[in-house]
């Protein structure tokens, strides 16, 4: 089992609804968010070229964020879902420095918050709250193990990029383009 | 200094007592709007709605967690508006009910210490006190003298309060402000108007042509769900826009169009397509009227010459001809929503339905599809008096081919002139901020201080809200029951909203309201259901369901009675036309004394250091009333200021930097908008998001950020054929130095 998700820059619209409905789904603060838009354009008018993209916490592989955490509160959790452990957390905000993609925040109520890929929903069979919500339906969420699954299927048919692959992290967030 | 009948009032400014009603406000800095033990169970329970945060009213269900709070509201997946998924709007429209700023009691001018201020008033006064002033009003000059602004599904119970009383100035701005050159351009072509969720078949179109339609930053939820289908399917994308829209930057073919110049883009497409022989020729012989009129009017209007008006090279305006030919007659020139532009709109959407009717795409798949809805009957009711005067007659001999209420014939006629025998002495406004929807404030405020009364209802203390006689504040969506929505779609379906708890504060639903009103006006006759519940069931009834199951299923969908989505091969067709024909040549602008064929009319350039103020949306906010909801503020708190980098450099602006603007007339923003230096913008036009520069202070979240298009927008070319109000001929320049500071030199 490899949990990842696979996003449709050529459909990607930069609704952001994606980011609304994760922070009612997971009830998150207002003025914070697990999941962000990004915007980047490239050329001199008119010869453009526009990427839009729905970033959130990669879920790597290999997790710096895992690797830095003195408690063990950040961990791989089933299908290598990273998960911070609110009880285990000491707010250290060692992960938060360590992670390429800025995926991670310090709640208000002290603990290290991110992207679960809605890991409460997933464990019931559901999508993350992103990838249901999507108008664009742009955002493909399974499992890479299984050879059949969406997610798998659009790696295979697509180009695909991730993000700060320098990093050596390993991200499961992919990028068709 | 003559003292003004109606002030602004700040909805704070006596008797506090808006803000201090509110006990239970949940703590934003803390965060939860909602209780965090929602992953511990799965009793849920759910209620369906159907959106109000914008017109597409997408249907859903609200959900909330095991301490009764709203939680969040997901998509039904049976509505075809919506197919289970919300926009970023919908998905926020919880923000709505927990907005802090929201009205939270009925309130009633009264004038203290020679000062005006608003007082708290129970219902029972306010509405007596409406009721007394509307009966003077109409005792004095008539019920036709009464005119209702509304956008929104609680206005229709306003609507049928007016005409029970005897007026049907019944007006939405959503016609002369946005779509109506459209309906009216559309209806002149082809005898059908395109409605609302559009009639456009994006799902299996081959080639889409948006004309400064920007899908995806406005979020039509179906519609750009559409569009990534089509994309998903190898569709083509044309945009026609002087800005890197979002849309463009999925578009095969963009085309940077000099602003303003749209029709000669158009006429040389209808020039190529005609001259190539690329036009559908069975489907106009078979169908249209005029062909050979239009074909000797376009003759001059070639790519070359549409070339030095639109900027648009020869060779993409023919390529992009050829795309939509080879994709006929799965081609889409898309209509457009917001198309009040220039004051020849009319006749724009008019060349845009020519050539819609050119390649055959009326009525076949992936073009024009025909809706179908099931008749809902109204709850039986006395006859409706005759008005003896409409707001026609107020507008004598003007806008004769408009369909519905013209708002700013309207607001026009509430100015006394003499040329008028009557003017509007009452208005009744709900859920629609005129001082920023209509173009034109300074109007706009004068005609206010002419009424006698003016009643505000709506959830939120817009502007407009300051200027009632009395404000009535109504409950969101969320907590009230409105009509079923009835959509013309597809498939025929229905909608049901119900409150999915009770009304905050002190609130209440429109449909309570108006039935309160009728009591104390004498025209309860027309309202004799007890309650909403039994309205409801009534009407569900008479179409096969009910109340109960509409609770539970949300939606319903009927089979479609005629087997008429698209048109069958070879198929005789009748259109509702002067000529029963598709009229290319129109016979009824002819009998209006316009042009029959649409014509280039060259539109007022920005004179020296001004640039064209093009304004659109953004996919997270409605007009100007979400701009405080505290989710959708979030994602987009304040709007900027798109200037091409080389215009910043000859002005020295940076990004971020804060400038207010000043327009052809001097009109100044009252607000700065940041500056967001962009490529994506072209240098002879600035863009900005439509709805912020709030100057109420009562909307503390969003008052203060960014800066008001609507202030800008003081030159209005009104199109005489329908009323629009075209609103893109206005120019602004950059102040650097706020232009309201006062500096004394002695």
């Amino acid at each position: 089992m490899r949990y990842a998700m696979a996003i449709d820059t050529k459909k990607c619209v930069g609704c952001s609804d994606c980011v609304v409905a994760c922070q009612t789904e997971n009830n998150v603060p207002v003025g914070y968010c697990r999941d962000w838009i990004v915007e980047v354009t490239d050329g001199t008018y008119p010869q453009l070229e526009l990427e839009i993209r729905s970033e959130r916490c990669n879920h790597c592989d290999n997790s710096p964020c895992v690797r830095c955490c003195p408690t063990g509160a950040s961990h791989y959790d089933e299908g290598g879902i990273v998960l911070v452990d609110h009880d285990m957390c000491i707010g250290c905000a060692a992960c938060i420095a360590s992670c390429p993609y800025d995926a991670r925040f310090t709640h208000p109520d002290g603990y290290v918050d991110k992207c679960t890929f809605c890991f409460h929903r997933v464990k019931k069979g559901q999508q993350p709250a992103c990838v249901e919500v999507c108008p664009t339906k742009c955002m493909y969420f399974g499992d890479l193990d299984d050879p059949d699954s969406e997610v798998s299927v659009m790696l295979k048919k697509r180009k695909y990029k991730t993000l700060v692959p320098e990093a050596g992290t390993k991200p499961q967030v992919y990028y068709l383009i | 200094m003559k003292a003004s009948r109606r002030d602004f009032i700040k909805i704070s400014s006596l008797g506090m007592g808006g803000a201090l009603v509110s006990g239970a406000l949940f703590n934003f800095t803390k965060g939860s709007i909602l209780s965090d033990t929602f992953q511990a169970s799965d009793s849920f329970t759910r209620t369906p709605t159907y959106c109000e945060v914008c017109f597409w009213k997408c249907a859903g269900w609200v959900y909330k967690n095991d301490q009764g709070d709203i939680w969040k509201i997901i998509g039904n997946d049976d509505d075809p508006h919506c197919n289970g998924r919300f926009c970023p709007r919908g998905t926020g429209g919880v923000g709505m009910y927990y907005d802090e700023d929201r009205l939270k009691t009925p309130l009633i001018r009264r004038e203290i210490g020679g000062k005006q201020v608003y007082e708290e008033a129970t219902w029972e006064e306010a509405l007596d006190h409406i009721a007394l002033n509307l009966k003077k009003v109409i005792d004095k000059h008539g019920p036709e003298c009464m005119a209702l602004f509304t956008h929104g599904s609680g206005g229709k119970f306003f609507g049928d309060f007016l005409k029970a009383l005897g007026s049907n100035n019944i007006t939405a701005p959503s016609f002369a402000q946005c779509r109506g050159p459209r309906e009216v351009a559309f209806l002149a072509t082809f005898g059908e108007i395109i409605s609302s969720p559009e009639r456009i078949d994006i799902r299996d179109t081959r080639c889409l042509v948006l004309i400064g339609s920007h899908l995806g930053e406005n979020m039509h939820n179906g519609q750009v769900q559409e569009m990534s289908d089509a994309i998903d399917k190898g569709a083509s994308i044309i945009t026609v826009d002087p800005r890197y829209s979002t849309a463009a930057s999925k578009s095969n073919f963009w085309m940077p169009i000099k602003p303003a110049t749209d029709m000669a883009l158009l006429l040389a497409w209808m020039n190529v397509i005609i001259n190539e022989g690329w036009y559908d020729k069975e489907y106009v012989e078979k169908y249209t009227y005029g062909f050979e009129q239009l074909k000797a009017h376009v003759q001059s209007f070639t790519p070359e010459w549409a070339y030095g008006i639109t900027s648009l090279e020869p060779e993409q305006i023919r390529a992009t001809a050829k795309e939509m030919a080879d994709a006929a007659p799965a081609v889409i020139i898309h209509p457009g929503r917001h198309v009040t532009w220039y004051g020849d709109d009319t006749q724009r959407l008019r060349a845009v339905a020519i050539l819609n009717a050119l390649l055959g795409s009326w009525g076949r798949r992936g073009g024009y599809y025909n809706p179908e809805k099931i008749a809902l009957p109204s709850w039986p009711h006395p006859p409706y008096p005759e008005p003896k005067r409409t707001w026609r007659d107020a507008n004598p001999g003007k806008y004769n081919l408009a369909i519905e209420v013209v708002s700013n014939g309207v607001c026009d006629a509430t100015i006394p002139s003499p040329d008028r025998d009557c003017n509007f002495k009452a208005w009744i406004v709900n859920g629609t901020n005129l001082i920023t929807t209509l173009p034109d404030q300074k109007k706009t405020l004068e005609a206010i201080q002419n009424l006698e009364f003016m009643v505000v209802i709506d959830t939120m203390p817009m502007e407009i809200t300051g200027y009632a006689d009395v404000a009535l504040p109504e409950c969101t969506y969320l907590e009230r029951y409105d009509y079923a929505r009835n959509s013309e779609h597809r498939e025929p379906n229905i909608a049901l909203r119900m409150p999915a708890t009770e009304p905050k504060y002190n609130t209440k639903p429109d449909w309570w309201i108006v039935k309160q009103l009728a009591k104390r006006m004498g025209v309860e006759d027309y309202f004799s259901w007890n309650d909403i519940e039994e309205l409801l069931d009534w009407q569900f009834r008479q179409v096969g369901t009910s109340l109960e199951e509409m609770k539970r299923i949300g939606v319903k969908k009927f089979p479609r009675k005629y087997d008429d989505l698209y048109f069958h091969e070879g198929q005789d067709v009748y259109f509702n036309t002067n000529t029963g024909k598709i009229e290319l040549y129109s016979t009824d602008l002819l009998a209006e004394g316009f042009d029959p064929m649409p014509v280039y009319t060259a539109h007022e350039e920005p004179p020296n250091g001004f640039y064209r103020l093009n304004y659109g949306r953004a996919p997270m906010h409605t007009f100007s009333r979400t701009s405080n909801n505290p989710l959708l503020h979030d994602l987009m708190d304040e709007n900027n200021l798109w200037v091409n980098p080389r215009v910043g450099r000859e002005w020295g602006l940076h990004n971020g930097q804060e400038v207010w603007l000043e327009n052809q007339d001097g009109a100044l923003s009252t607000f700065p908008v940041k500056v967001r230096l962009t490529e994506r913008i072209r240098f002879d036009s600035v863009y900005m998001v439509h709805g912020f520069g709030h100057n109420n202070k009562q909307l503390t979240r969003t008052h203060g950020r960014g800066a008001s298009d609507t202030e800008m927008i003081t030159n209005v070319k009104t199109d005489p054929i329908m009323g629009g109000t075209g609103m893109r001929s206005n120019f602004v320049t950059f102040r650097v130095e706020n232009p309201h500071k006062e500096e004394v030199t002695s």
